[in-house]
């Protein structure tokens, strides 16, 4: 009864976390967007640095009015935005925040965040077709077509942290990289460990449709792409999906190749493991953001050559080298 | 990225993940560079000098001559003088030009003027001229006309009072013949464009 109620609580925790997250991380965003513009970004709401910016963007958006077009179809369209978010947040439920703070530690947890992530893509194709609008249907499409594509090489490199630890549960994988940095995943095998952390970013990177991958939602081409009928909350709520979205492929990589709550050297170990963990976290946010303001947007041929000519066929050469290496080196 | 497998498909990949890396540290040097932006309302810039932007006017230099208006290509300025009694001295301006005229009135559009500054030029003692204020936003566009008249109302009516006595001064001592030969039976009232 009361692991039953620690659990339900953890799990509210959860929630308010990946909420303010979001918020927090649509302002850093911003911020960084600025700084690497010169610019400063937001500086007057709430005082220092405009912290507030977002909060109140937030209560502007659900103040707004829920505009459904008349053509479009009802239940589909008021489902959508929420599909997209229960995948985003389905996948919090396996993520070890630290040794004691995980919702369920699935002994398949890895193949459980793959498939929930994937809730995400219904999400949008539904949002995408309820809307009955061109650039709503061809965003979707194209992103069906890019996360579809991109779950290749994400599933065959998440296979290499599995295979060095001989386990899919999260946790499992998170303690099997305990003792150092050296022992941390994408230190193992060199230099494959290290690949397979490469393609797993860039093309997690891809999943979260973000620049330099997102033509799902090219504003020059398709106005928002599956978001454009969206407004109000119902927009707010794929926004806020984005940015969950970044911290759960963050949080993935970092559990299953940078050790996960683990400090990187032992003498670190008095700093609690879900500051390392976030802190890590947060630097793979920064970098996708940093990624996001550097880099132009991709063509789709171009997308696609990257996923099936370049991404595939190194996480293939990982995937046999490691395999090879797990059963006859050691 | 054309990747054509028969050749140089690793230098293409290279090339991928090396011009981007290149591209990453240039926006992260950017990241230390302090921003550019001036927080307007808060900061300022200082404006030169000289800056061109807005008429302004001296109102002690003016000697109420209404060269301005003539040459106002849109009629932005509407000025209004009155003749100074023989007992007044009105000063002079600073090169010395002794003003005749009391200016009654000395208004510039500023929804009307063009910013050409056709009327500086002409003006003999430098009174009209630009002033670097940009803030000229008004909630009614009657406040965009700027009043540079530093009379406050009861003083131009004492000077018209004057005006009115002396012009009736003058009638009565002069005789009284022409009286019938005006065309305009109202009274002369002098006032320039």
């Amino acid at each position: 009864m009361l692991a039953t109620l620690l659990t339900i609580a953890y799990l509210v925790g959860v929630i308010a976390f990946v909420f303010s997250f979001a918020l927090f991380a649509v302002w850093f965003e911003r911020k960084v967007s600025a700084w690497m513009q010169d610019r400063l970004g937001p500086m007057e709401t709430g005082g220092f640095q405009g912290w507030l910016q977002t909060i109140a963007d937030a209560v502007k958006l659900l103040l707004k009015e829920d505009i459904i077009p008349a053509i479009a179809d009802r239940p589909f369209f008021r489902l959508a935005p929420y599909m997209v978010f229960i995948g985003t947040l389905g996948a919090f439920v396996v993520i070890p925040f630290g040794a004691q703070f995980v919702g369920a530690d699935l002994n398949v947890g890895l193949y459980y965040v793959i498939a929930i992530s994937s809730l995400v893509v219904i999400g949008i194709l539904m949002a995408g077709w309820a809307s009955n609008n061109k650039w709503s249907l061809y965003g979707a499409m194209r992103s069906a077509a890019q996360i579809v594509s991109y779950e290749v090489p994400i599933g065959l490199s998440l296979l290499v942290p599995a295979i060095i630890a001989g386990t899919l549960s999260m946790q499992s994988l998170a303690v099997a990289q305990q003792g150092g940095f050296w022992n941390w995943n994408f230190l193992r095998v060199p230099p494959f460990g290290l690949m397979a952390f490469i393609v797993y970013f860039w093309a997690s990177v891809a999943e979260v449709n973000r620049i330099p991958f997102d033509i799902p939602e090219g504003e020059s081409e398709l106005v928002a792409g599956y978001a454009t009928e969206y407004s109000g909350m119902r927009y707010a709520m794929f926004f806020l999906s984005e940015y969950a979205n970044m911290f759960v492929v963050s949080a993935i990589a970092v559990t299953l190749f940078l050790g996960g709550w683990n400090a990187p050297l032992s003498f670190l170990d008095f700093v609690p493991g879900p500051i390392w963990f976030l802190l890590k976290c947060m630097a793979l946010v920064f970098i996708q953001m940093w990624l996001r303001w550097t880099l132009p947007r991709l063509r789709v041929d171009q997308l696609m050559g990257v996923c099936w000519k370049v991404f595939l066929p190194v996480s293939f050469v990982n995937l046999l080298v490691v395999s090879f290496w797990m059963l006859w080196v050691r | 990225m054309r990747t054509s497998l028969k050749e140089n498909y690793f230098e293409q990949v290279w090339k991928g993940i090396s011009t981007t890396l290149i591209g990453m540290r240039v926006t992260f040097g950017h990241l230390f560079k302090p921003a550019v932006t001036l927080q307007y309302p808060h900061e300022r810039w200082t404006m030169p000098e000289r800056a061109r932007v807005r008429i302004g006017m001296t109102y002690s230099e003016c000697t109420g001559c209404g060269a301005c208006a003539r040459a106002c290509p849109v009629d932005a300025i509407s000025i209004e003088t009155l003749k100074a009694q023989q007992d007044e001295d009105l000063g002079t301006t600073k090169d010395g030009t002794k003003k005749r005229l009391h200016v009654l009135k000395f208004d510039v559009d500023n929804a009307k003027c063009i910013y050409c500054g056709l009327c500086i030029p002409p003006c003999p003692t430098g009174a009209i001229h630009f002033v670097p204020d940009y803030e000229a936003m008004q909630l009614t566009r009657r406040n965009l006309i700027y009043h540079f008249t530093i009379l406050s109302a009861t003083e131009i009516e004492s000077i018209r009072q004057r005006d009115r006595e002396a012009k009736a001064r003058a009638a009565a001592a002069k005789p009284k013949a022409p009286e019938t030969t005006l065309m305009n039976p109202s009274p002369p009232q002098p006032s320039e464009s």
